[in-house]
């Protein structure tokens, strides 16, 4: 039998390892590897090659754009902050605050390639004129912490990071940040708060990070993916870069496959692919030919994305146009047997939980949003309650403060424009279409179906099932029937029927 | 100033650079709202109330339209702002909507009921209930202390956050939990009264809505008012004529001292007297305490002590320097000594069956009534302490028709105070007040008129110091208000930064006249006008106009020292108007 390598498989064939390129290659904890996949050449490119100022037109004319979320042209970025360069304090900042539920891309960086970020820092310090920089990673990434720990004082030891790095008289430090796991660190503003000391709570815009940042000094802060994406572009030139994706966005994108889907992980395509690609090709489509219902891209802020636009080339601006958003590459499939009204509740659940508090549309608005969720779900819904949701959930998008609030209603306003008939269903019918909802569906036993063995009986956690007096034609025992104001709706009776007698409605 | 031009509504307007979406349109006369916006001490942006609608140049041409928060966006040049489109109306009504669907709209008896931020701006907006009502917060009223907190009525504007830590540089109150469960409070949410808050209460005249509040004494004084057994006496600290007017509609800085008098006697006080009377013996106890220690090589620089949020301050973050405050009991401490002592002998009354009641601009002071070491006469000194607002309470509760009282004379034999006295209700008054003293002390001779202005030390400085010289003695200066101020002056003597043999501190920014029992005045007001310096107006010009302008010309105090005390800083004089402090430290 002929060998296949994991690179011939269509899992691995039309990806495009850009950030990810040596993650599982090499040694993450030896820089020599690092050094032999043209490690740090980057670095010392820029350093006796270049301008700080040409380093960051090459940034601009590539095209990047910041992978965290938003896809801000980082060049822009970087340009923001560049005055001034060596009269005031800057800082580099990195967020490796990955929070969105399902997303590791960034940890997979950390974790298999921490030299990448480490040499892209220097290079952003480089070009701002910055000296300090510091890494902003959760606490529940202690293997990613201790790799770049590890690659930190391996740099310090080559002399790839401290004081006149090449002997060309640049300097540049980093420090490890730890964040406890607050999603709403992840925001910039919030995370340079948290950096300071304090709690963790985003300020308004402007003044920018580029202008007043970290301990009110200019600063810029970008995604580990979108530092990862620096050195080759350094080393292959911005066209290179430039060449790879749509007009306005450049490059690759690794997303986080998961949910109903063969294939889960992580894939990295370039800007342009599209969700059926993904989806059919890479991830092997929909296990037990099931039918695809959504796909929610942008971690807990995104929306959901119906069939229809399947064929959308995934780039950052026909994200937006759909309704959901790049975010940090969560993408999550969903099928028939997802109800949309309680995947809309729970992204929203998380944010709610996640929220700071600060301002009252997102404080006090996504729970009432919540419970208004809550409301439909529990069969309680009205008709006026659809527009009270979109009313306030466009409300609360125009109106917080920071990211989070400004995107927490996505679910929900995607999930309306696309899935209203689901809504509708629970309102109206008082029925939940995909069977989710469990105050919304009960279990019924066919009496004529029934032996009236009573194993359901047995398992039925709430001790709801009773026999009857009924004995259906041709069995020797009585039926058995649910009571269903006590049910809880958890299906151990049906799942243990051998008989087909008990079905969902 | 470099100016540049927007467009607000249509009308372009010329605005200094600089200058946030909220303070052009105040100069353009229209009107944001806003609730967690407080004027240089918290700009944060996040009620999200001031919402309005901006486009900005976006090169040669404007650029979209948003929504950004008026109170910390800064103007750009050609900018359009929009500040009431159907848009914003309904983003504002919305906002309040979802602010009620979490308050305790316990509206009709709530202490800041018609003097409510949020309470004006529903009235505003038409905003009667909430579409939005679910879950809400239950929280326990905090009252150990005399700063009560509410939660239920709290709307998280954090003003109360920013002026305990940015103002005061004490911090003990901040957010607790997150999202929805979000509540202000102390760490792991202990009382206030267990932390090293120092109950100034300016936590309360910054919060917007009835969330804080003083601890109401007033039923208290009405009781012993009905009494008959009780002598019922009360005295009012200098500040409160210049602020109580506030209470019936008066405008700031406005002298109510007769009608003041007028409304206490119709309450059925049996004495009411002027506090600016003790203010004058503590200058003289104080001035006489400071020259001896200036003489006997004693602990400098002195400190004064009549401000009792600065002395818990002192104790908490400075108690290597309690030594250096002066021993004198505040006047409110040494007048109810002096009724219950001297004036007790002198009419034959049991001081058990005297109910002092003072009136001041402080909610620190009824902490200070039950201060260990008060109690010259056996009994505390003083009884009740009630704020200048818990007095406009009694008044209106008592149906006196204030506006129309003719004005009345303070009661003999508390009747005198000079206006030295009087201006101790400034930051930088009882310095002033004490060197009038001084002065002709050290030089031996009466100052002449000119020489009484020290004008070096008045103002609204946060920290003004002066040096003057006297005879051959040269005196050194300090004066502080804010604690935060304090602790910045305090740092700086530490360091040897500063040598001063003289320092006085209130706990207040501007002092007693902006003090936190003081009437409340929206954050509208406080954008436009600077309080402290209106209201001490008041004071400074009664001085100016005042004839008997030294504290030891006072006949008052000098007929205390002649059947009394003897002389200053004499054992008796120690005994009834001297105290100790604590080193409680953090």
């Amino acid at each position: 039998m002929a060998k296949t390598s994991l690179y011939d498989t269509t899992f691995c064939k039309t990806q495009q390892r850009l950030a990810l390129r040596n993650c599982g290659v090499i040694d993450p904890e030896n820089i020599d590897e690092y050094i032999a996949m043209d490690g740090y050449r980057a670095l010392g490119k820029v350093l006796t090659e270049m301008t700080p100022d040409q380093v960051i037109d090459t940034i601009l004319a590539s095209g990047l754009r910041g992978r965290g979320g938003a896809g801000f042209p980082t060049g822009m970025k970087w340009k923001f902050a560049s005055g001034n360069r060596g009269n005031v304090q800057k800082y580099v900042c990195c967020n490796a605050d990955e929070g969105d539920p399902g997303a590791f891309m960034d940890r997979s960086v950390l974790e298999g390639d921490p030299h990448a970020v480490v040499e892209a820092m220097a290079i952003a310090g480089y070009a701002i004129g910055a000296d300090q920089g510091y890494i902003y990673v959760r606490a529940e990434y202690p293997i990613a912490v201790k790799r770049l720990e590890i690659a930190i004082d391996q740099a310090k030891k080559y002399g790839l990071l401290g004081k006149d790095i090449f002997g060309t008289g640049f300097n540049f430090d980093l420090s490890i940040r730890l964040g406890a796991g607050a999603f709403v660190c992840g925001e910039e503003t919030a995370l340079m708060t948290s950096i300071e000391g304090k709690r963790g709570e985003p300020r308004p815009r402007p003044p920018f990070p580029a202008v007043k940042g970290l301990f009110e000094k200019p600063t810029i802060l970008n995604n580990v993916e979108t530092y990862a994406n620096i050195p080759q572009i350094i080393l292959n030139g911005a066209e290179w870069f430039s060449s790879i994706g749509t007009e306005k966005s450049k490059g690759t994108k690794v997303f986080a496959l998961g949910g109903k889907i063969t294939n889960t992980g992580l894939v990295e395509v370039p800007m342009g692919t599209s969700l059926r690609h993904i989806i059919e090709d890479i991830g092997g489509g929909i296990p037990n030919g099931k039918k695809f219902k959504a796909a929610q891209t942008g971690g807990p802020s995104g929306g959901c994305i119906p069939a229809e636009h399947l064929d959308t080339p995934i780039d950052y601006d026909n994200l937006l146009a759909i309704g959901s958003m790049m975010g940090s590459g969560g993408l999550i499939v969903m099928d028939e047997d997802n109800c949309m009204v309680d995947i809309a509740r729970f992204f929203l659940d998380f944010t709610v939980d996640e929220s700071c508090g600060k301002c009252t549309p997102c404080r006090v608005g996504t729970k009432r949003l919540l419970e208004i969720l809550d409301k439909i779900i529990s069969g309680n819904g009205e008709m006026e309650d659809l527009d009270k949701l979109e009313e306030l959930a466009n409300y609360i998008k125009s109106a917080s403060l920071c990211g989070l609030g400004q995107t927490a209603p996505n679910p929900v306003l995607s999930t309306l424009r696309y899935f209203r008939d689901e809504y509708i269903a629970h309102i109206v019918d008082k029925k939940c279409p995909a069977g989710v909802c469990k105050k919304l569906i009960r279990y019924e036993i066919d009496p004529e179906k029934c032996i009236g063995c009573g194993m359901c009986a047995k398992k039925c956690p709430a001790s709801t099932i009773q026999k009857t007096d009924y004995t259906a034609p041709g069995h020797k025992l009585p039926s058995m029937k649910i009571e269903q104001a006590n049910c809880v709706k958890c299906g151990a009776c049906m799942d243990t029927c051998k008989f087909g007698a008990i079905s969902k409605h | 100033m470099d100016m540049i031009n927007v467009k607000i509504n249509g009308k372009t307007y010329s605005v200094a650079k600089g200058s946030t979406v909220l303070e052009a349109a105040k100069a353009a006369k229209i009107d944001i709202p806003t609730l967690c916006y407080l004027k240089d001490i918290n700009e944060i942006g996040a009620c999200r109330l001031c919402l309005v609608e901006v486009a900005e140049m976006r090169g040669p041409a404007l650029g979209p339209w948003r929504m950004v928060t008026a109170c910390v966006y800064p103007c750009t040049e050609g900018m359009e702002i929009k500040t009431s489109t159907p848009k914003i109306t309904a983003s504002r009504k919305m906002n309040l909507e979802l602010l009620l669907s979490n308050h305790d709209k316990k509206c009709l008896s709530c202490v800041r009921s018609t003097n409510c931020e949020l309470q004006t701006l529903c009235r505003e907006y038409g905003v009667e209930f909430s579409r939005f009502d679910g879950a809400t917060q239950e929280y326990a009223i905090d009252d150990h202390s005399p700063i009560i907190r509410d939660n239920n009525k709290c709307v998280l504007c954090r003003r109360c956050v920013a002026t305990c830590a940015k103002v005061q540089g004490i911090g003990v109150i901040g957010a607790n939990n997150r999202g929805f469960d979000t509540y202000i409070g102390s760490t792991f949410g202990i009382n206030l009264a267990d932390t090293s808050c120092i109950n100034c209460g300016q936590c309360i005249v910054a919060c917007p809505v009835g969330a804080l509040y003083e601890r109401d004494d007033t039923d208290k004084v009405f009781a012993a008012i009905a009494d008959p057994s009780k002598h019922v006496v009360i005295c009012t600290a200098p500040s409160v004529r210049a602020q109580i007017g506030e209470c019936f509609g008066y405008e700031p800085g406005t002298d109510c001292e007769g009608k003041m008098v007028a409304a206490l006697k119709a309450l059925g006080f049996d004495g009411v007297y002027d506090m600016n009377l003790t203010a004058d013996l503590t200058i003289v106890e104080e001035a006489t305490e400071l020259i001896g220690r200036i003489q006997n090589k004693g602990v400098l620089p002195m400190i004064t002590s009549c401000s009792p949020g600065w002395i818990k301050f002192c104790e908490h973050y400075f108690p290597e320097m309690t030594e250096n405050l002066s021993t004198c009991k505040s006047p409110q401490q040494m007048f109810g000594a002096v009724v219950k002592t001297y004036y007790a002998q002198k009419m034959g009354w049991d001081p058990k069956d005297i109910f002092f009641v003072s009136a001041i601009p402080c909610t620190a002071k009824k902490f200070e009534v039950g201060r260990p070491d008060q109690s010259a006469a056996g009994v505390p000194d003083v009884d009740v302490a009630i704020t200048t607002r818990e007095v406009g309470r009694m008044i209106q509760k008592a149906g006196i028709d204030f506006k129309n009282l003719e004005d009345e004379k303070f009661d003999d034999p508390f009747d005198i105070g000079s206006s030295a006295g009087a201006i101790f209700g400034a930051t930088g008054g009882v310095m002033e007040a004490a060197l009038r003293y001084a002065a002709e002390i050290i030089l031996g001779r009466k100052l002449e008129k000119k020489e009484l202005d020290f004008v070096e030390v008045r103002g609204t400085e946060g920290i003004k110091t002066a040096s003057y010289k006297l005879g051959d003695l040269t005196v050194n200066v300090a004066v502080a208000s804010s604690t935060g101020k304090a602790k910045e002056l305090l740092n700086m003597v530490k360091e040897g930064k500063l040598d001063v043999q003289f320092i006085e501190i209130m706990a207040c920014p501007g002092g007693c006249v902006n003090g936190g029992g003081q009437p409340i005045q929206p954050a509208k007001v406080r954008m436009d006008k600077d309080l402290r310096a209106i209201r001490a107006g008041v004071l400074y010009n009664d001085d100016a106009n005042e004839t008997l302008r030294k504290s030891q010309d006072n006949l008052a105090v000098q007929v205390l020292y002649k059947e009394f005390f003897g002389e200053p800083n004499s054992h008796k004089a120690h005994e009834v108007l001297h105290t100790k402090y604590i080193k409680r430290g953090l």
